[in-house]
């Protein structure tokens, strides 16, 4: 608060979830270190859209930024969620998984470049079905090399959040960075209620769909690292601050253990409490429960 | 006919270790056994339905969180006995219904159980493990990116009770906004959409379509043929890089898969650039 | 799937191309560049089929006030006329900068 009794920051504030792919890829660089490699003007788009009357994309809803985040060589790729829900295409999920593989080859190098997944998307592209799936198995394993080098950090804002298979990819992640907008799971809350009923998930209750996919939730449950307000500094600020971590000591999806214990001690006889839950799974626990 | 039955992971997991039980302490829904599997002792795993499975929404063959977090666990160990060790083989065989759709599973991060799974299959690959992966069933989606797809090599059977897809018909129709018989008719031209093996097999992905007269009563010479391609395909893995590049560069990749190709060569020559 | 090409005089060379948009539902993106020759050359490409005659009105208009030798590429999702006008500006004023 300054004397004029306002928070300067607030109004200041610029929204990230307002910008597009490219301009949330931009902010992440330091000023004036980016470059877009296969952007709209090199024209690989998706070979399997127009023939079914969809309108693809110059960039196949993926841009791919090399740069430098803290002066340290960086790659961001960032899913534009307007586009086909951000859904992975045989092209979109090319271009991930070729930058994670170069920056992996510069690591080996001896070039440390650290990774950055901007990753607004509900999975597979439905039209490219089965080389959608298949590109995020790739990228899954282009992953498990480049994190052993270099934090590859995960950051979902929302509008769209982060589904499907691709939720995957952000559980092999060093680090997860979310906004209380954004969510995270594996399935969303529609393919719940056709799969198994409206008792089992209320699509149109969105207070449920927060309370368990949301940011908020999944940073509380330990399952995110950071929370961050919807402010394209401090998100800038936060993936800076990761960068420096470096890779973690062990990754989550690493610590096999504590999960499966965690699992095992669950009351499945009946629904649980989002809240409630907090209490059960959070980042700091007794001695057997750390990291 | 195309219809999850639940029955062929079973069938061959007893073919190839003579058994079909848990490890002790494991839920009934993940068979692992350590078997002779020519001059190795591979590691075989699959999923199977556990009707009495303690989480309501993983009780017919769908990979919950239990089985993920058993699977994780299970190869994880392989992983660490053969730290200093020869790399021993680890075989998915694939017939699953689906992941599991849960309120509770996603509470408790199915996301995470998932990679954790997938984690272990692809660390064991780059270890140096051969990872297989032999489909007898269905493999959909997030149940197969957790069992199956971090392999080295993918076999699968070429009839059609094998079905590897992204969704369901009914529900990717209902979410396409299409009938099931217009994304048929869709899924016979665009070979990516389809939901025959056989068009499948076009990708690239698969290292060999395998012939069984019926997948569900295999005779023993079946079995031992079947074995006999396990055993090619460990060596095959053994001789080549431990990551994926091989789904690119098969014959069938570099015809159904030519957009993937140019990405990765104009990717390369940009990001030298300066 | 639709692909509507049209051809319009102009004589101004153009500094820079320009890339606007995002083919979401009802949106659609433009790629501007500088082209040979004293000809403006417009390249749609759109889901919604039937509507020649509103996007020729549209770029008649905008080749009124508009006199940059380029290639235009538009990749359309179902954008009304007012969009677009707005799209077409934009990648105008990014070009012109």
């Amino acid at each position: 608060m300054n004397d004029k009794g306002y928070n300067a920051n607030f109004i200041n504030r610029q929204s990230f979830i307002e910008l597009d792919a490219r301009e949330r890829a931009t902010a992440l660089f330091d000023a004036g270190t980016s470059r877009e490699l296969l952007g709209p003007f090199d024209r690989v788009e998706s070979p399997w859209l127009a023939m079914q009357g969809v309108t693809p994309q110059e960039d196949d809803g993926c841009v791919v930024m090399k740069g430098k985040i803290s002066g340290q060589a960086a790659v961001v790729v960032a899913l534009e969620g307007a586009f086909q829900g951000g859904s992975i295409g045989e092209v979109s999920g090319a271009k991930m998984t070729a930058a994670f593989d170069l920056a992996c080859a510069d690591n080996e190098r001896g070039i440390r470049t650290s990774a950055v997944m901007l990753l607004e998307t509900g999975g597979v592209r439905l039209q490219e079905a089965n080389l959608g799936l298949a590109t995020i198995a790739e990228l899954m394993g282009s992953i498990l090399a480049l994190r052993k080098f270099a934090p590859v950090i995960c950051l979902t804002a929302g509008t769209v959040g982060c589904f499907g298979g691709m939720s995957l990819a952000a559980g092999l992640a060093s680090y997860v960075v979310m906004t209380r907008e954004a969510r995270l799971g594996m399935n969303g809350p529609e393919v719940i209620e056709q799969e198994n009923g409206v008792e089992e998930f209320d699509s149109s209750d969105r207070e449920l769909i927060w309370a368990i996919h949301g940011g908020e939730q999944r940073y509380a449950t330990g399952l995110a690292d950071a929370l961050i307000d919807d402010d394209t500094l401090q998100i800038a600020d936060a993936i800076r601050r990761f960068v420096s971590m470096g890779v973690p000591a062990v990754h989550r999806s690493s610590q096999v253990a504590l999960y499966r214990n965690r699992i095992a001690k669950l009351d499945t006889s009946q629904q649980w409490d989002p809240k409630g839950f907090r209490a059960l799974w959070t980042t700091n626990g007794s001695s057997e429960e750390k990291r | 006919m195309n219809e999850y039955t639940g029955v062929r992971g079973t069938v061959w997991f007893r073919a190839f270790t003579g058994q079909a039980s848990p490890m002790p302490g494991d839920p009934k829904s993940v068979l692992t056994a350590d078997a002779p599997l020519g001059n190795d002792h591979a590691r075989f795993l699959c999923v199977v339905p556990d009707s009495h499975a303690r989480f309501p929404c993983a009780r017919h063959g769908e990979v919950g969180l239990e089985e993920a977090a058993t699977l994780a666990t299970r190869v994880r160990e392989v992983i660490e006995h053969d730290k200093n060790t020869i790399k021993r083989p680890i075989v998915a065989i694939v017939d699953v219904k689906s992941q599991a759709y849960g309120r509770r599973e996603e509470t408790a991060a199915i996301f995470l159980a998932a990679a954790a799974a997938a984690d272990a299959n692809g660390s064991a690959r780059l270890a140096g493990h051969p990872v297989i992966a032999l489909v007898v069933g269905h493999a959909l989606s997030g149940a197969f990116l957790t069992h199956g797809y971090q392999a080295n090599r993918i076999l699968a059977f070429d009839d059609d009770g094998v079905m590897i897809h992204a969704m369901h018909k009914e529900a990717a129709a209902r979410v396409t906004r299409r009938s099931v018989d217009e994304l048929e008719k869709l899924a016979k031209e665009i070979a990516p959409m389809s939901y025959d093996i056989r068009d499948y097999a076009k990708l690239g992905l698969l290292y060999k379509l395998l012939h069984v007269e019926n997948p569900e009563k295999p005779s023993q010479q079946e079995i031992r043929n079947v074995e006999s391609e396990l055993i090619a395909a460990i060596a095959d893995a053994r001789g080549g890089p431990v990551d994926l590049r091989n789904r690119l560069e098969s014959t069938a990749a570099r015809e159904t898969r030519k957009a993937s190709i140019l990405v990765r060569t104009k990717l390369a020559a940009q990001w030298l650039e300066n | 799937m639709e692909q509507i090409e049209f051809n319009y005089p102009a004589k101004r060379k153009v500094p820079k191309r320009a890339h606007v948009g995002v083919v979401g539902s009802g949106d659609l993106e433009v790629l501007l560049e500088p082209s040979e020759g004293e000809v403006a050359h417009v390249f749609i490409r759109t889901s919604v089929d039937g509507f020649r005659d509103t996007w020729k009105a549209v770029l008649d208009r905008f080749f009124t006030k508009y006199d940059g030798a380029v290639r235009i590429q538009i990749n359309d999702a179902g954008a009304t006329p007012g969009n677009v006008q707005l799209r077409l500006e934009q990648a105008v004023e990014v070009s012109d900068r």
